[in-house]
This record gives C-alpha cells, sequence and structure tokens, in this order.
C-alpha cells in the first residue's frame, strides 16, 4: 500500500469509493507519520480513539454507496477551533486545561462529511502572528530547508502547524483561519494551497475570536481541487452565527475547468513594493505570463489605498482582539493566577492576563485598549474604519470594470528562519501580511497557490484575489495557475 | 503620539494586564513605534467617509425572542478553574 498519506484529498476519496483502500488503513498510515514527525511542531494534541473510530464509521458509510468527498479524508483541525471533549487553546496558556462541551460549526460539519480528526494543529497564540513563534506549545517548523542548510524555518503563521503538517504529508488537508493572511501566508512558506474565503461563507461559531469582522476559517490542502472539495464540507449558512450568509454553496469541485479563457486579470501597480526580493518580481511576472497563455487578458489595475491597510488593519484587529480577549478573565474557563494575601478582583484578573498572555498577545490587546480609548477612538479606531471603507471602495472600482480576478505575490518573501525575526521590532514581523492583509479588510476571497521556487529550493506563492462570494470562479482561476506553474516538488524528509 | 510611561501604566490596567514598574519603560516604547507606524493613515482624506461598520453588506437575521437552548449548568461551570454549589467563584468583590 506505502505511503497511503502521501495521497491527495482527491485521489483518495476516488481509491476509497473503488475500494481499493479503505480509510482505516489511510488513517493509520497518517497517525503513523505523525508519530514520526514531533520535530516539526505541527501536532499538538493528538485525538487517534477519535480518528480510528471515524475512519471506521467512515468506511461503513463509503461501504453503504452515499458517501461524501470527505468521507474517510484524514484532516487535521487548527487548535483555534473548538472541538468536543479535545483540548482547544488557541496556541495560549490562558486556556491550559480547556476541554470545550461544544463542538465548533466548521469542525462539526467536517465530521458530518464523514472527514476523520486526527488531532489539534500548532498555531501562534490567539492567530497573532507571522511565524508561530508565540504559540505556548513552541514553534511548528516547516519541513522545507535551504538546501543542505538544516537551519529550522518559520511554516509561517498563524496557521503554521496546519501548514507544516499539509506540507509534510502527516493529514491530508487541514483546517486554517485567516485574519490577516494566517492561511495564505503559511500556504505559501511551505509550498500547498491555502482559501481564505469571502467573509460570512464559514461560520465562525465555536472559533475562538481575534478579530470578528476580520476572522475567516478556509482549507489548506496539496492541490486546488482538495482545497475546493474540503471547502464544500466547511462552508454553508449557520443560524449560530449571525455574519454567516444564507447563501447557496456552489458545487467548488464542478467549477475546477481550467478554461480561464476572456477572463480579466487584474495587476495592480501598489503591490509593487520597494526593496522586493527579485525573486518575488520574477515570479509574480511568470504567474502573469502564464495567465495570459491560459487565455485571460492582463489588465494593469490600481489599488490606490493600499499601503494604508496595514496600518488600517494594526488598529482595527487590536481593538477587537482587546475587546474579544476580554473574557480570559480567570473566573469561566482557562488559567487563574495563585493569589496572593488581600488580593481582590482586579489582582485576580491582572495577574492572570499577565500569566497567561504571552508578549505580543499582551501588545496587541494593550494596543487595542489605546485605540480604543476616550480621547483617541476618533483619532485612530475611527480613522481606521474610514481607511478601510476606502481600501473595500478600491476593490469594488475594480470589480466594477469587470476585473475577474487579481493577481499578486503572496508573501514579500520565502519562508525565514525561527528566531531570525527575535531582534525586528514587531512592525516588521507585521509587514508579511503586506499583500494578504487588504483582502481581509475588504471581505474577499483570497487563495495562495505554489507557483515557484527561489534560488535556496524553498517554494514562493502567488495570490489570486476574487470577486465577494464568487470562491468557485477564484478557485477555477487558481486551478488554471497550479496547471500552469506545475509545482510538484516536496520537502526532502529530515524529521 | 508617543507614550510616556503613565500612558503605559494606565492602559495596562485597562487591559487588566499587569506589568511591572520596571517594564513599563520598555512597553511604552513598543507601544510608541506601533502608533508611530499607525500614523500614516493621518495622510489619507477621509472626508465624508463613513466608518465602517459591516464589510458584507446585509441585514443581521432576526429571530423570535425565545429560549433556544439552556438547562446545561454542569458543562457551563466545568471547565471554570473555581466553582461552587452551582455558581462560578471569584475573590470577595464588595467588602
Amino acid at each position: 500500500m506505502g505511503d497511503l498519506n502521501n495521497l491527495t484529498i482527491a485521489e483518495a476519496r476516488d481509491r476509497m469509493r473503488a475500494g481499493d483502500v479503505s480509510a482505516v488503513e489511510l488513517t493509520e498510515a497518517c497517525l503513523s507519520e505523525i508519530d514520526k514527525a514531533d520535530a516539526l511542531g505541527a501536532f499538538v494534541h493528538k485525538t487517534p480513539e477519535i480518528a480510528r473510530d471515524r475512519a471506521a464509521a467512515a468506511d461503513a458509510r463509503i461501504k453503504a454507496g452515499d458517501a461524501p468527498s470527505m468521507c474517510g479524508i484524514p484532516i487535521g483541525i487548527k487548535d483555534l477551533f473548538c472541538t468536543k471533549g479535545v483540548p482547544s487553546q488557541a496556541g495560549s496558556a490562558i486556556l491550559n486545561g480547556f476541554l470545550p462541551e461544544y463542538e465548533s460549526t466548521v469542525s462539526q460539519q467536517l465530521a458530518d462529511a464523514g472527514a476523520v480528526m486526527l488531532g489539534k494543529l500548532n498555531m501562534d497564540e490567539f492567530a497573532m502572528g507571522s511565524s508561530n513563534e508565540t504559540s505556548t506549545y513552541g514553534n511548528a517548523v516547516n519541513p522545507w530547508r535551504r538546501g543542505n542548510d538544516d537551519t529550522a524555518l518559520t511554516p509561517g503563521g498563524s496557521s503554521g502547524g496546519s501548514a507544516s503538517a499539509v506540507a509534510a504529508d502527516l493529514c491530508l488537508g487541514a483546517t486554517g483561519t485567516d485574519t490577516g493572511g494566517s492561511i495564505r501566508q503559511p500556504a505559501a512558506f511551505t509550498g500547498i494551497v491555502g482559501l481564505k474565503p469571502t467573509y460570512g461563507r464559514c461560520s465562525r461559531w465555536g472559533v475562538v475570536a481575534f478579530a470578528s469582522s476580520l476572522d475567516q476559517a478556509g482549507p489548506m490542502a496539496k492541490t486546488v481541487r482538495d482545497a475546493a472539495i474540503m471547502m464544500q464540507a466547511m462552508a454553508g449558512h449557520d443560524p449560530k452565527d449571525s455574519t454567516s450568509a444564507d447563501l447557496a454553496v456552489p458545487d467548488f469541485e464542478a467549477a475546477l475547468t481550467g478554461d480561464i479563457r476572456g477572463k480579466k486579470i487584474g495587476i495592480p501597480k501598489e503591490y509593487r513594493m520597494d526593496g522586493m526580493p527579485e525573486e518575488i518580481e520574477a515570479l509574480w511576472a511568470d504567474g502573469t505570463a502564464m495567465m495570459r497563455d491560459a487565455g485571460a487578458e492582463i489588465v494593469d489595475i490600481s489599488l490606490p489605498h493600499t499601503k494604508y491597510a496595514l496600518p488600517a488593519y494594526y488598529v482595527v484587529a487590536p481593538a477587537e482582539a482587546s475587546s474579544n480577549l476580554a473574557r480570559y478573565d480567570g473566573v469561566r474557563y482557562g488559567h487563574r493566577a495563585k493569589l496572593a494575601a488581600g488580593d481582590g478582583i482586579d489582582q485576580m484578573y491582572e495577574k492572570t492576563r499577565a500569566e497567561g498572555f504571552g508578549p505580543e498577545v499582551q501588545r496587541r490587546v494593550m494596543i487595542g485598549t489605546y485605540v480604543l480609548s476616550a480621547g483617541f477612538y476618533d483619532a485612530y479606531y475611527n480613522r481606521a474604519r474610514r481607511v478601510r471603507a476606502l481600501i473595500k471602495k478600491d476593490f469594488e472600482d475594480v470589480f466594477a470594470t469587470g476585473i475577474d480576478a487579481i493577481l499578486t505575490p503572496a508573501t514579500p518573501s520565502a519562508a525565514f528562519g525561527l528566531g531570525e525575526m527575535a531582534d525586528a521590532d514587531p512592525v516588521q514581523m507585521y509587514l508579511n501580511d503586506v499583500f494578504t492583509v487588504t483582502v481581509n479588510l475588504a471581505g474577499l476571497p483570497g487563495i495562495s497557490v505554489p507557483a515557484g521556487m527561489d534560488k535556496q529550493g524553498l517554494p514562493l506563492g502567488l495570490q489570486l484575489i476574487g470577486r465577494p462570494w464568487e470562491e468557485a470562479d477564484l478557485l477555477n482561476s487558481a486551478y488554471a495557475l497550479e496547471r500552469a506553474a506545475g509545482f510538484v516538488s516536496k520537502p526532502g524528509k529530515w524529521w | 503620539m508617543s507614550i510616556d510611561i503613565d500612558t503605559a501604566r494606565r492602559v495596562a490596567h485597562l487591559a487588566r494586564i499587569a506589568v511591572d514598574e520596571s517594564d513599563l519603560p520598555a512597553l511604552a516604547g513598543e507601544l510608541s513605534h506601533i502608533l508611530t507606524f499607525m500614523e500614516q493613515l493621518n495622510e489619507v482624506d477621509v472626508d465624508g467617509v463613513e466608518p465602517m461598520t459591516s464589510v458584507t453588506p446585509m441585514r443581521l437575521k432576526r429571530r423570535a425572542d425565545v429560549v433556544t437552548d439552556g438547562d446545561m449548568q454542569d458543562k457551563i461551570l466545568s471547565n471554570a478553574p473555581d466553582a461552587r454549589e452551582g455558581f462560578f467563584a471569584v475573590p470577595k468583590v464588595v467588602e
């Protein structure tokens, strides 16, 4: 049988339906790989019993002949999703010991579709970070290395464990979440596909909240087709999330014709940043040529407020986070600090949060508190929300001219070394999101597709941005790009 | 906008995060640096632009104002660091 864990979701589905492979065999292959891959720091809570139970149930369902595409597919779940009876800590010490009494809608929908949960995946604390270095579990590590150099590289963040696990074939797909680029940047750093759907396409219920107006769940997978299949199971209206859209979910896989003739692909001039590495420039130019060769019309476009997206994001997201994270008070769940004699409730809050939150989370909660405080609310928060409206309008104006999708680099560099940014100031780290954050601010769908390698042998990704609710069309454009780019490299196994 | 030590202390207290006095100067410096980065927003002409409240134009759904769930005290308390007699327990709040 050998190496069943290397299959794509589509291949595994077809082979299970043909009776050639069972979900139990597939699951055992992944569980065994996971146990050998602790050096990657990807799986932080393993759930082999749940996996084996679900795999057996999936085999029965496949045998009965009415199984959906995700039935029997072994996946990992980002630690941000609450999973019933399984630790769900959002990568934070403040949720040590938290065992949810409920299941997030997205992970429930995947379970209902027959997917097999292998465990929970590492991530930056509360999804705040671009390198998975803020996690209470320690770093997740990129399976890719620079040639023969054994420097440990970041898988990106915040969905770093998801990216590492999928790239290393520990699972066939994984859930991620994306607030400013947390699906697309790690996907680009690890040579996989990551889709952030339109805001409202997936329910946020049961997903630990970071910035509620920006957070979206999405699939991270080995191919565009796999992302489409997984997206199908994750998407849909949920009465428990009032911002989830009551719209029909199209058949995403059926949209993958690869035919993009006549599609208008926009190339935004503002994404040509000063100091952008030549390799990223070249990759972008190559991707543009591939889309043109596939029959798309390439159009130069302008998104004039692009440069203000990052500062607007770093007002809006911390503001929402400071409010969302107020719930971690040591009363209802998670960590409570040991109190000294005479300590009152304020000391309990302050000590609990100082012990439970890591430095980056504390920093963002305090920035958020500041920009929302009396006297600064208008100058920072309201101004940022106005700029956000202008950023969204930039996209609306471009789409109104008939642009179908926008092609940009996914990240300003390839994966960097763990610890390499330790001495950089926080703003340097924030620049990782420069190409992705606009998409969250505008609520649009965006997908990162592996499209090439740098000189050191590391994968690089391109991003396609679509019209709201048109993930199907976006996936098809991504499929055409994927086929043209022909990225098939895998990291050499060292773990 | 530069944040001084007093402001840093006040923000930390508003955020209910204990910060040692000796850590306040570094915190003030970091916060100032991030706020300086945000000040680019002052270059943008936002006259007449409404602050965005919802990223997708949608009318929030309504439902009947009735109880749809409940009677699960055990589940709600199951993760509490300190729960007694069916309640969350906290240090004394009122003297």
